[in-house]
């Protein structure tokens, strides 16, 4: 049986790939996230922002209520262009 | 990233982005001693973090082309020169043109382009289509197309640049901001909550902080940001080719090779007299991006965006870089106002930027962009710039 634990399922994120990261530098979640690719995907971190940055936490032996989690970026689900295109702030 | 600081620096490099860690990585790799690079925030945090990885050839000034083939191979060989994967895809550039004087224009380059052995072509909007069959040619008179454009994964870049850079013995310092620049004789020093650096020659590689780096050592800049944003859609089964971009709107897009379509579009320039650099995402783009990429490709309506964000453009009031030793400030180089073209002319801007530094016969371009131009030191020798999209 594979050992393999996924932190971000939507871009297959591992846990061995959150301690590489910390490992090479990469000690906040921003950085991580961009290391990474976790929280790119169609769930943008919903789903593993938290295991993520307690991931960081313990690889970096720092206390997980020192992490900050990244910028929240728009939309807040996935939506459709069409759905966009239909809606115009500047009218 | 180091846990013994340097106090002093041969060369101090502020800004970590990708020009600041390429010009320490080419400068340590002409035996250039003693450098450190500072960055207020983390790596890929700025504008080399938020740009689309177009990398382009396709430009109307004979320079620029040259600049962007001798760019193009390096972006070419970086993967294998640097071990690290950076996702490059030469699926070259389409741009679309609505208008005759658009599309006049863009002969005009590709001529030039041509003379420059660089494969542009001049294409109907049939051929277009035949080149992305999704396209909705209706609006379009013209076109042209260059199959050895490309477009990366920014990222590695910065990573690739910090790597190397360290391996030379470069001291990288993130999270340190400069507070305040100081002179002491011939020296600067450079003020940090984490302790001073003194240093001998100084490179401001801030993009578009700059200008308050700038101020910081008593000098002025005449480049502003202008926040642009992109968006990033779910991943698609690889169906486009080239990055399309239409010259009249400034709309752009591709597909990266994870599959995801990313683009932007120029928004009006926002009225922002201080200067200060603005990245929260607008609604306004979001709707004007939707619009405009679902008339360009009309299937792409239920495909569904799953994120947006901003970056600045470090914009001259001519359009063109500023490089070279700032006026007035003399140990003080600048490297800045690419206006949103700095992150693919990294590479070879700083080749050209290192060998200058360690002595070298200057590049034509350190005249064409010299920072006196906007300081009654004469007109620089650049002409002006078509082909700045976005």
């Amino acid at each position: 049986m594979s050992r393999k634990v996924i932190l971000c399922r939507c871009e297959d994120v591992t846990l061995a790939d959150v301690q590489h990261a910390v490992k090479l530098g990469h000690v906040g979640v921003e950085e991580v996230k961009r290391y990474t690719g976790f929280g790119t995907g169609p769930c943008q971190g919903k789903e593993c922002l938290r295991e993520i940055a307690c991931a960081i936490a313990a690889a970096a032996g720092r206390p997980a209520g020192d992490m900050t989690p990244f910028t929240a970026r728009p939309p807040l689900v996935p939506t459709e262009l069409a759905v966009l295109a239909g809606s115009d702030p500047e009218r | 990233m180091s846990a013994a600081p340097q106090a002093r620096a041969e060369v101090a490099v502020i800004g970590a982005g990708v020009m600041g860690l390429a010009i320490a990585s080419n400068l340590a790799a002409r035996g250039q001693k003693g450098i450190v690079v500072l960055d207020a925030n983390h790596l890929a945090w700025g504008a080399s973090g938020r740009n689309g990885g177009g990398v382009r050839q396709q430009w109307s000034t004979e320079m620029n082309i040259r600049l962007m083939q001798e760019s193009t191979e390096l972006c070419a060989r970086f993967a294998e020169e640097m071990r690290i994967n950076v996702w490059m895809r030469r699926g070259g550039y389409l741009f679309l043109a609505r208008t005759e004087a658009a599309a006049e224009r863009l002969a005009r380059n590709v001529a030039l382009q041509n003379q420059c052995d660089l494969p542009t072509r001049m294409i109907t909007p049939a051929d277009a289509q035949e080149l992305v069959p999704e396209l909705e040619v209706g609006p379009f008179v013209a076109a042209c197309y260059n199959p050895t454009d490309a477009v990366v994964f920014p990222w590695p870049f910065v990573w690739g640049y910090a790597r190397a850079a360290a391996k030379r013995g470069v001291q990288i310092r993130t999270g340190v901001a400069v507070t305040a620049i100081e002179r002491r004789g011939d020296d600067f020093v450079l003020r940090t909550p984490q302790g001073a650096l003194t240093a001998g020659r100084v490179v401001c590689a801030a993009g578009a902080w700059s200008p308050a780096v700038a101020r910081l050592a008593g000098g002025a800049l005449p480049d502003r940001p202008v926040r642009h944003e992109i968006l990033s859609t779910e991943p698609l089964k690889p169906f486009l080719k080239p990055m399309v971009s239409e010259i009249e709107t400034g709309l752009y897009v591709s597909q990266s090779l994870r599959g995801e379509l990313v683009g932007g579009v120029a928004l009006p320039e926002e009225t922002n007299p201080d200067g200060e650099v603005r990245l929260g995402s607008r609604l306004a783009f979001l709707t004007r991006m939707a619009r405009g990429l679902t008339r360009l490709m009309p299937r792409l309506g239920h495909v569904k965006v799953v994120r947006q964000w901003a970056g600045p453009y470090d914009v001259s009031p001519d359009g063109n870089p500023i490089v070279g030793e700032l006026p007035g400030v003399p140990g003080f180089y600048v490297v800045c106002g690419f206006g949103g073209h700095g992150f693919m002319m990294a590479p070879v801007v700083a080749r050209h930027y290192a060998g200058f530094l360690r002595g070298d016969p200057p590049h034509p371009f350190f005249e064409a962009w010299r920072a006196s131009r906007f300081t009654g030191g004469g007109p620089g020798g650049a002409d002006r710039e078509e082909m700045i999209i976005g």
